[in-house]
Order: C-alpha cells, then sequence, then structure tokens
C-alpha cells in the first residue's frame, strides 16, 4: 500500500519549468564610462608616427601561417589582396573535412610548404592535408592516444589551441600533459616529452610557441589547484631546458639579479611565498594557458599567467603573486626580466593569458615599443615592453568590478561594492569571470591602425565559499551565475583604436565571440560565431559583407594564405564547445544555472542554435 | 553455471541453466568464476532479459531523507560539485538528466564513486567512508527525480533533494522505471 501510494505521487508531481530562465540584462547604470575609469601616462600623440609591428616581429608575408599568431609580433594580419570588401560576396567553400572530434575545437589550422596541418580537440588528432592537389587529400593522421582521463581535468572542454611548423616539424601539446613534435613528412614521432601529471590538475591546452630553437610550453589547472609553470624545450631532442614557476620562492619563479619590475609592489624577495599564507602558493594555480610571445628586438618572451586558486578569495589573503599578470623572460635562462600584476589578489578569475600584440606605437609624442593587451578585467592595456610600464588603460568592454587603474602603482582601484565576501551573494559584477574577453584572441592591421577584438558582454552574480584542496580535484569555491551584460547582447567585436584610447566602431552579437579574429590587407576582418555563421566585416567600417553558416559553432581561430595556385584562402574550424560552448558539447544540463563554472546561467539557449560538431572548412573566390 | 550473478535471484537461476543447454549459448564459456556484484552494461549476453541485483547495504539509503541531505554536503565537501555542479555538469557529466552511462541504480552509483571511471571520474573507495559514498550516491540518485526537479525554484537545482524511493531501483538502471525521472532534454525546441 505504502508503495502504491508514493507511485501516485511520482506520477503527478508537477513539471518544472522545461527551459531555463535566461536572467536580465545588467542595466547601464551600473557600468562605468569609458571617460570616467580610463587612463594614460600622456594625451595621444598620432602625429608622432605610424603604429605597426617591427619587420623583425612581422617578417615579409609569405602567405603561409606557420604559427597560430601568424607572425612573432601576434598581428594575424594576411598582406593578401584577392579577397576585398567589393568581392567577398562571390566568397564560396572550397573544400572541407571531417575532424572527427565533436568538441570545442579552438586550434587555427596551419600551412606550411602546401600542406595543412589541424590538431582536434582531445584525443588531440593531428590531420596533414594535401593542399597541392584537388580537395586536399589526407598526408597522414597522427594519433597522439592521451590518456582519457585528463578528460576530467579540463575545466572548459577538452579543447587545444594549436600547433606550430618549424624546421619540419610540427609541435603541440596533448591534454595529458604531454609536447609531441611530429615530422612533418613522415607523420611520425620525433620526440615526445611528458610535462604535465594529471594526478596534480595538470593539462595542457596552449598552442606552443617556437623561436630559435626552443619550444615555450604552459600548463593549464587553474580551477585544479595547480602549481603553475612554464618550460622551454630543445627543439631538436624535448629536452627540458628551463622551468619557471609562477608562485614561490625566486629560485623557483627563475627571479634573479635580472629582474626589474617597474613597480614598488613588486620589488622584494620571495614575493611569490610573502604575498600567499604559509603554504597556499603550493596550489595556488598560476597555470600558463594562454599565449607566449617572442620578441627578437629585445630578445624576451612575455606570457601571463594564470589566476590564483581557489577563486574564494578569503583563502589567500595577499597579492598571491605572481598569478593574474605578465611575466618578461629571457629566452635561454627563463630568468625574469619584469613583472606586472593586472589583478593582484584576484577576486573574480580574471587570468592574465590573452594574447600581446609586439608594435612599434606612437605615444607621449615618439615611437615606443609596446605590447597590446586586452584583459579579463575588461581593460586594454598599453604597455612599454622593455620596461613593463603600462603607458595606458582602458575599458574595452563593461566594467564595474575596478574604477580604473592607478597608474602610478599600477595597481586596479577597488570598488568596495563589488568585493566579494564569504557567504554573501554579490551581484552583477562585471566583467564575468570568462572576463571582458577570454583567451580567443585579437588581431591587428597596420593598414587601419585598428585591433580587432572579439570579445564578451557577460557580467556575473559571485557567491565565494570555503573549499577543500583534494588533489586531483576542482579547488574553486565559489557560485558564480552569469547574466548578460548591458543591452543583452552577449557578444561584441570592437575595433580599437590604441593610438586614440577609443573603439572606431563595434558589432553587437547574441552569443559571446569565442573565435579569434583575422585582417587581410584586403580590410576584411573574418570571424566566428557560437550559432555558426563565419563573417566577413569591413575591417574600416565593420559593416557585414559576407556571411556562411557551418555545421556547428565557431570558437576556434581563423587564418588567411596563399594557396599552391596563388590565390588567397580562408580557412576555420567549426566545432562548438569551450568553457562558453560546453552546454552544447557537455554533456551539460541547461537547467542548472551553475554548471559550467556558471557559465551555462547566460547560455541555456545556445542548443536551440547548435549542434556539436568539429570541421575545416577552407574558402575562396571562383578561379 | 554461465551466469556471473548466480546468488542474487535464485528464481532466474534456473532460467539461465535452461538458457545455458539452448544451441546459440553453447559459444559462451560453459563455467564462469562466481562473482557476486554490481552489472555494469545492460547487455547481459546468454539470457532473454536484464538481471537486476541488489546490493543489500543499498537497502537503508531508500526513502532516507538523511541520506540526501548529508550526500548533498559531501557532494560539496569533496569536490563533486566542481566538475558536476549542482547536477547540470561541467568537467564532469550532468547528473539530473535521465542519461546513465553505468547504471541509475543506488548500487550502480556507488559502484561508480569505488572505481572510478576512465574518462575522468576519479576512484573513491578506498578515500572515503563507504557510508558516505552510499549517501553520495543517493544524493546524485535523488537530482533526476520528479520532486527534486519540482522543487526547483531558480536556476541552481537540487538544493532541496527527495528521498530516493525504492521503485526508482525497480529496473535494471540504464532507463529508469517510468514516473521516477523527469526528463526535458528529448525534445529541444529550435529558437524562433
Amino acid at each position: 500500500m505504502r508503495i502504491a501510494a508514493l507511485m501516485l505521487t511520482l506520477t503527478v508531481a508537477p513539471l518544472v519549468a522545461a527551459a531555463q530562465t535566461m536572467p536580465s540584462p545588467v542595466p547601464q547604470s551600473e557600468i562605468f564610462t569609458r571617460e570616467e575609469i580610463g587612463h594614460a601616462l600622456a594625451p595621444p600623440t598620432p602625429e608622432a608616427g605610424r603604429t605597426a609591428p617591427s619587420i623583425a616581429n612581422a617578417p615579409e608575408d609569405d602567405g603561409q601561417w606557420t604559427m597560430p599568431s601568424k607572425n612573432y609580433a601576434s598581428t594575424r594580419f594576411s598582406s593578401l589582396t584577392e579577397i576585398t570588401p567589393n568581392n567577398v560576396k562571390d566568397l564560396k567553400p572550397d573544400f572541407s573535412f571531417s575532424l572527427a572530434v565533436n568538441k570545442g575545437q579552438e586550434a587555427a589550422p596551419i600551412v606550411a610548404d602546401n600542406t595543412m596541418y589541424v590538431v582536434t580537440a582531445y584525443p588531440n588528432i593531428v590531420y596533414a592535408l594535401d593542399l597541392t592537389k584537388p580537395g586536399a587529400p589526407l598526408k597522414w593522421i597522427f594519433a597522439p592516444k592521451p590518456a582519457p582521463a585528463s578528460q576530467g581535468l579540463a575545466c572548459c572542454d577538452v579543447v587545444n589551441r594549436g600547433g606550430t611548423v618549424s624546421n619540419g616539424k610540427y609541435i603541440f601539446n596533448t591534454l595529458d600533459g604531454q609536447t609531441i613534435a611530429v615530422d612533418v613528412k613522415t607523420g611520425s614521432a620525433v620526440w615526445r616529452t611528458q610535462l604535465g601529471d594529471i594526478n596534480r590538475g595538470e593539462t595542457i591546452t596552449m598552442a606552443p610557441l617556437v623561436a630559435k630553437g626552443r619550444v615555450y610550453v604552459g600548463d593549464s589547472g587553474g580551477e585544479m589547484g595547480v602549481h603553475g609553470w612554464i618550460v622551454a624545450l630543445d627543439e631538436n631532442s624535448g629536452k627540458l631546458l628551463w622551468r619557471g614557476y609562477s608562485t614561490g620562492p625566486d629560485a623557483q619563479v627563475l627571479i634573479g639579479s635580472d629582474f626589474k619590475p617597474h613597480y614598488p609592489s613588486d620589488q622584494g624577495k620571495d614575493l611569490g611565498v610573502q604575498s600567499w599564507p604559509p603554504q597556499a602558493w603550493e596550489i595556488g594555480g598560476g597555470a600558463v594557458w594562454g599565449w607566449v610571445t617572442y620578441d627578437p628586438e629585445l630578445d624576451m618572451i612575455y606570457h601571463g599567467v594564470g589566476n590564483p586558486g581557489p577563486w574564494n578569495n578569503e583563502q589567500r589573503p595577499g597579492d598571491n603573486k605572481w598569478t593574474a599578470g605578465i611575466f618578461a623572460r629571457d629566452p635561454a635562462t627563463g630568468s625574469a626580466r619584469w613583472h606586472y600584476q593586472y589583478s593582484p589578489h584576484d577576486e573574480r578569475d580574471y587570468d592574465g593569458v590573452n594574447e600581446q600584440i609586439l608594435l612599434d606605437m606612437p605615444f607621449a609624442g615618439k615611437m615606443q615599443k609596446v605590447l597590446i593587451h586586452p584583459d579579463r578585467d575588461g581593460y586594454l592595456y598599453v604597455i612599454e615592453r622593455n620596461t613593463g610600464t603600462v603607458l595606458s588603460a582602458d575599458p574595452f568592454a563593461p566594467v564595474n568590478s575596478t574604477k580604473g587603474i592607478d597608474l602610478q602603482t599600477g595597481r586596479p582601484i577597488i570598488n568596495p561594492a563589488k568585493q566579494v565576501r564569504l557567504g554573501e551573494t554579490v551581484r552583477d559584477i562585471c566583467p564575468t569571470a570568462s572576463g571582458g574577453k577570454d583567451w580567443n584572441p585579437s588581431s591587428f592591421s597596420p593598414q587601419t591602425g585598428l585591433l580587432y577584438i572579439p570579445h564578451e558582454n557577460i557580467c556575473m552574480d559571485w557567491t565565494s565559499a570555503e573549499v577543500n584542496y583534494i588533489a586531483g580535484t576542482p579547488y574553486v569555491g565559489a557560485l558564480v551565475l552569469m547574466k548578460p551584460g548591458p543591452g543583452g547582447n552577449r557578444g561584441e567585436l570592437t575595433a580599437w583604436d590604441p593610438v586614440q584610447r577609443r573603439p572606431a566602431w563595434a558589432v553587437k552579437e547574441n552569443f559571446p565571440i569565442w573565435s579569434g579574429t583575422v585582417v587581410t590587407a584586403g580590410d576584411l576582418v573574418f570571424y566566428g560565431t557560437m550559432d555558426g555563421w563565419f563573417k566577413a566585416v569591413n575591417a574600416r567600417t565593420g559593416d557585414l559583407l559576407w556571411r556562411y553558416k557551418v555545421d556547428s559553432g565557431i570558437i576556434s581561430q581563423p587564418i588567411s594564405y596563399r594557396g599552391p595556385d596563388g590565390h588567397q584562402y580562408i580557412a576555420v574550424l567549426s566545432g562548438v564547445g569551450g568553457w562558453a560552448g560546453a552546454v552544447v558539447s557537455g554533456p551539460v544540463d541547461p537547467r542548472d544555472g551553475s554548471a559550467a563554472l556558471g557559465m551555462v546561467n547566460v547560455m541555456s539557449d545556445l542548443p536551440k542554435y547548435t549542434t556539436a560538431g568539429g570541421a575545416l572548412y577552407v574558402f575562396s573566390l571562383p578561379h | 553455471m554461465c551466469s556471473r550473478f548466480p546468488i542474487e535471484v535464485a528464481a532466474l537461476v534456473a532460467i539461465l541453466l535452461a538458457g545455458c543447454n539452448k544451441g546459440p549459448q553453447q559459444a559462451l564459456p560453459a563455467e564462469q568464476p562466481s562473482r557476486p556484484g554490481v552489472i555494469d552494461s545492460a547487455l547481459d549476453p546468454g539470457v532473454d532479459h536484464s538481471l537486476v541485483t541488489t546490493d543489500p547495504r543499498a537497502a537503508a539509503y531508500y526513502n532516507n531523507a538523511d541520506a540526501v541531505n548529508t550526500g548533498k554536503h559531501l557532494f560539496a565537501q569533496y569536490n563533486c560539485s566542481g566538475c558536476h555542479s549542482n547536477g547540470g555538469g561541467g568537467m564532469g557529466p550532468d547528473l539530473m538528466d535521465d542519461v546513465w552511462i553505468y547504471g541509475s541504480r543506488l548500487e550502480q552509483i556507488h559502484q561508480t564513486l569505488v572505481d572510478g571511471r576512465p574518462n575522468g571520474m576519479p576512484s573513491w573507495g578506498n578515500k572515503v567512508p563507504d557510508q558516505q559514498l552510499w549517501q553520495l550516491a543517493a544524493y546524485v540518485r535523488s537530482m533526476s527525480l520528479p520532486q527534486t526537479l519540482a522543487a526547483q525554484t531558480d536556476n541552481t537545482p537540487s538544493q532541496t533533494p527527495a528521498p530516493v524511493p525504492p521503485e526508482a531501483d525497480q529496473g535494471a538502471g540504464w532507463a529508469p522505471p517510468a514516473a521516477t525521472t523527469n526528463d526535458y532534454t528529448t525534445t529541444i525546441k529550435g529558437a524562433d
């Protein structure tokens, strides 16, 4: 009888709403204006010269695309001019190729010696395609077979951001922590080096940088309590040359007598220990999962450092150095030259790992060597890259978590209204945890002088909670629920003028833009949307000139190259996923707003627009 | 004996033995080591129906409000929520829908917790007291119960977990019995 009664109860239980509720956008009144919080050390002096990368950092374009960032300057600028605003309407798919992996595809296709190389999300399969033959047939497939358990350690989908061709090898990383060099002729491994340990939460998702015979690789795992690091490997042997940690004693961080940080708060002994509670630095995150940039002119590498762990900041009082900042290091020894901390004592998961673009730019009446970095914290930083001095910092996305960057101290000005406290929900914090923008890189055109920033318009509610450290499990301690920023459009493409410190134009998108951009000498910007449109807009006006719907949302890095026939091609991977697309590439349930670290709250409608997929698309004009 | 699970359901043994004598089943090994345990696959060769085992240790965790509430706290304490969120998933799969890769019965969920699973689920068997693993299993099973889903008042589910009724485990575990699940993911309507 009792069971029968219970069965009845089950049958008549009321149904909850089938779709999760989309939260209201944060009101515009919550956001500071650019004029209120943007700062620079001097007013604009555009007459002092034209902004462009140096020849050393961006050599003359050979029509190939051998590294994800195109060149050391990381401009992602293609000098090809066949495709123009006038004829782009005729752009047609040339061929496509299934990647056989339906997870978030974040990589850039690589083109070298008339061969295209693509690496997929886990299980990180590499395909080499022969561009000299019709339909680009397979030359070889390399399957590294990473440990399946590594899938359980990837915070934000099992992504991979690409490989690089150098000296006859395709060099890439695997989710389970290996760096592998594959012979481009034979498709077999020349060397493989195990760098990460999944039982300490370490995975690798970043694209390695190869420069001057060395391969630079960093770990992922900022949500797993890793002790973050960057290494240099010998390009020919895969042998470890040096390893620099992001936290800990100076000896581990590779801080020595060469270290000359510009700001007083970065000066002192063993700050990577002193700015933490005892031992907390050992599990303090600081993963190096973003972009590493080499500067042949100054012979330095620059790399961002990820968020401190756990997200609950009350478990780690102090500045938590050297997390959420950027290092300049000696490429041969790893020895640190300077550091700048974008977010001291980060309270919101503002990793400092986004791209840095190396340019010569007029500032204060003279040409200066700068790096330009649009950060998770919503500010576009222009940094003099010899010394690590911030020249200007302006919001490119909605910001209220801080009230600007104090250019005397280098520190963000805290907004007490948005400071998080244990057990208390702080609402409408902008930008959200994934930032004003995330990892997906901008491009820069020396023709227009504009930076094309693909980014988000998302904010969040945040509740901190106590969390235990258990090796190999998440170390987060926050309940996050994301929501659209002002206006409700969750994404935006902003063309930013770094000299005038203001946007030239912006295009709104319904979903956050999780793809990179590429800009061409034909004055076109290409990018993809999470609902599967691949688009070309006019680089000078932002006008939409062409679009093509692919099989799944786009979160990868488009490129432009010259084919063996001399014509210009555009290539991109489809395959939605990543942090923002986990609700589709999951399995993730849209009814749980806190799923995927709170991202699902603002992305629950994505399954109505796209399904998981994964393919390479190559486009050209009819010829 | 060709059954791996002869001890739990005595009535089935005769059927199984009969099956072993039929022609096609002769391809199976005539003798299998007898191992009482949890069925990890919905495929059960050699018989024309699924076997249902019952771990006697599971009994105490049905109709047990304490178990699901304690399980809810343990779920956060052991960082389960770091991967599975409040049932919606993220680094790990969601747990609040009606898809059960390794089975929905309490003993099957318990087994997943004890042994781990190859694609990233850690093994907790020697690290967490067994009673807590059963409490966690009960909470996980509760996430997709109609009452638990109906109690969701905002975008954070699984905050008021209903006790697991015994009839939730009447099936073999891969297709929960009718009215013990509440699925909304079977049909997704496109955007306008």
